[in-house]
């Protein structure tokens, strides 16, 4: 294909000032695109509906016990996405079982699971560090490595995320009314427990892919930042969920881009990938709130506070 | 086990103990396990940036609850602020990744702040974190009544004239201290299990607050000192036992709350 390299060169010279030689040859930056907007897209879409079930700090919660299933997987040598995935979902149906319909209930049960799951993860990383001669598992496992992603993991990242986005599809209009009114979806024969049931674990599911790209405590960014981005900008939920996705995953590249280049910046020792995206993902948020949509359409704070 | 050098790590864990079971049991009947958790993870980045420049960690950590108080306090006016404290936790664990990571002792520097190094506590900590649980405990005894009525029933003390949003932030100030003295102990992510372990215990125990009070310290230090025992003996990480421990408190207090309700109703 003769025509493909030129388009790479003449792309390539107009955008030398931003993209550093290499970027788009390099393997790592490479599995870190793919694996990156897969997640960052399905993280969006299923962060939309967790800001409007008002669901953030269960969505941080089970951000924060994945980093307990990281690090086991590391202990036993499976993929940390596996790792993930079997704690969050887990601890979701704890929190669902324990959860009472009271708010505070469901605070204090998630902060309870929450804590257990953490003073878990501090022994697993423990032996971790002891048993593996790798240093920096706990790094990678809290705080992720988006350069450093196996190229095995790609299938089952993008099998994992097709998953939740078509079971996110299938329960589309129940989860929407059980959200706004769920007096309404209940009258109208919606199994409201089930679908809130069913959501924490495409939740889980969700979460655990977000943890794989940018590490467990950081991976809430990526669930609630683009959403409450686009939740400002729209209050269409069909619309918002694109409009997530694309800042999601413009986000993630921004980052991946970001923190490439800073090693040349910086000479040598760049910015961690993580804190490029998660700061990129945030600067959306900051950036959305002088939307012209916004702006016109404010409403007024409801009484006592969201 | 009570060597000299193990004393210190007695004593603040004790304090640690009994100020979270203090402040714990307001966090649980206010139901601010949000901000409880925000908190210790936002002081992360301040303990990052304390070590980087070579400064004692406490002043960080105290400078970032601090901060942590404002932002929450400015953000909780408006609609959606659990969404802004989700974001703002985030972005102060990234900004302590990153903070961390240009010094010499990354790995253990991040699991040491994260999950706590209680044996390795030093003469010098102990006065100081004293000196944080003490201010926060006072200030609990001062507010305890306006306090108890605004969380309990939050129409009659507007009624008694309590300013709700001057007390929210008082409050605020108290986990901030809390926050700061307890993170080098127990780490950022385990101050909040001992916030909300013993306490949530407690109330499921009694209803009567002075009592839930008393028992949520008593629990507190229980599940602490077991937790730097263990620790001691086994050689694991004492943010394990402190994490489990907290939960193994509620799920005892829940059977047995459980098992009283029935026999109430038997009889």
């Amino acid at each position: 294909m003769p025509g493909g390299p030129l388009v790479a060169r003449v792309l390539g010279g107009a955008l030398r000032p931003l993209v550093e030689p290499g970027f788009l040859s390099s393997g790592p930056v490479r599995t870190a695109l793919v694996v990156g907007t897969v997640v960052a897209a399905v993280s969006a879409a299923v962060g939309v509906v967790t800001v409007v079930r008002g669901q953030g700090f269960a969505g941080h919660a089970l951000a924060d016990i994945g980093s307990a299933g990281g690090a086991a997987a590391v202990l036993v040598g499976a993929p940390t996405v596996w790792g993930f995935v079997a704690f969050n979902v887990a601890a979701a149906g704890v929190i669902d079982l324990v959860g009472v319909d009271r708010r505070r209930g469901r605070d204090v049960a998630t902060g309870i699971v929450l804590g257990v799951a953490l003073g878990l993860a501090a022994l697993f990383l423990y032996e971790d560090a002891v048993s593996t001669t790798a240093t920096g598992t706990a790094v990678v496992i809290l705080f992720g490595s988006l350069f450093a992603v196996p190229t095995t993991t790609v299938p089952l990242v993008a099998a994992l995320g097709a998953a939740s986005a078509l079971a996110l599809a299938a329960l589309w209009r129940p989860l929407l009314l059980t959200s706004v009114n769920p007096d309404l979806a209940a009258a109208r024969g919606v199994p409201v427990r089930a679908v809130g049931g069913a959501f924490l674990a495409i939740l889980a599911v969700a979460v655990s892919l977000s943890a794989v790209t940018i590490g467990a405590i950081l991976s809430t960014a990526l669930l609630i930042g683009p959403a409450a981005t686009a939740l400002r900008c729209t209050a269409r939920p069909a619309r918002a969920v694109a409009l997530a996705a694309v800042t999601g995953v413009a986000a993630t590249w921004v980052g991946v881009l970001v923190a490439y280049d800073s090693a040349d910046w910086l000479g040598g020792r760049g910015l961690p990938v993580s804190f490029c995206v998660v700061a990129a993902v945030v600067a959306a948020y900051a950036v959305s709130s002088v939307a012209p949509a916004a702006r016109r359409r404010r409403p007024p704070a409801p009484p006592g506070g969201g | 086990m009570f060597a000299p050098f193990m004393l210190h790590a007695w004593a603040v864990a004790t304090v640690v103990a009994v100020v979270a079971g203090v402040a714990g049991f307001f966090t649980v009947l206010r139901g601010s396990a949000f901000a409880a958790h925000a908190l210790p993870n936002g002081a992360f980045a301040g303990a990052a940036a304390a070590t980087l420049a070579g400064v004692d960690p406490l002043v960080g950590l105290g400078a970032a609850s601090l901060a942590g108080v404002a932002a929450i306090a400015g953000l909780g006016r408006r609609a959606r602020s659990d969404v802004a404290t989700a974001l703002a936790i985030v972005v102060l664990l990234a900004t302590g990744d990153l903070l961390l990571g240009r010094t010499a002792d990354y790995a253990e520097g991040v699991y040491g702040l994260l999950f706590g190094e209680v044996l390795g506590v030093s003469t010098t900590q102990l006065v100081p974190t004293a000196a944080l649980a003490a201010a926060a405990v006072a200030a609990i005894v001062v507010l305890y009544r306006p306090l108890l009525l605004a969380s309990v029933i939050p129409d009659a003390a507007e009624a008694h004239g309590i300013r709700a949003g001057r007390l929210d932030l008082a409050f605020l100030v108290v986990l901030a201290l809390v926050t700061t003295a307890a993170v080098p102990v127990v780490g950022s992510l385990l101050v909040f299990s001992l916030l909300i372990g013993p306490p949530a215990a407690a109330q499921a125990l009694t209803a009567r607050p002075a009592r839930a009070l008393a028992l949520s310290v008593a629990l507190a230090l229980t599940t602490v000192w077991a937790s730097v025992a263990l620790a001691y003996v086994t050689d694991l990480p004492i943010g394990f036992y402190v994490g489990t421990g907290s939960g193994l408190a509620y799920a005892a207090g829940r059977l047995r709350a459980g098992a009283g309700h029935r026999r109430r109703r038997v009889r």
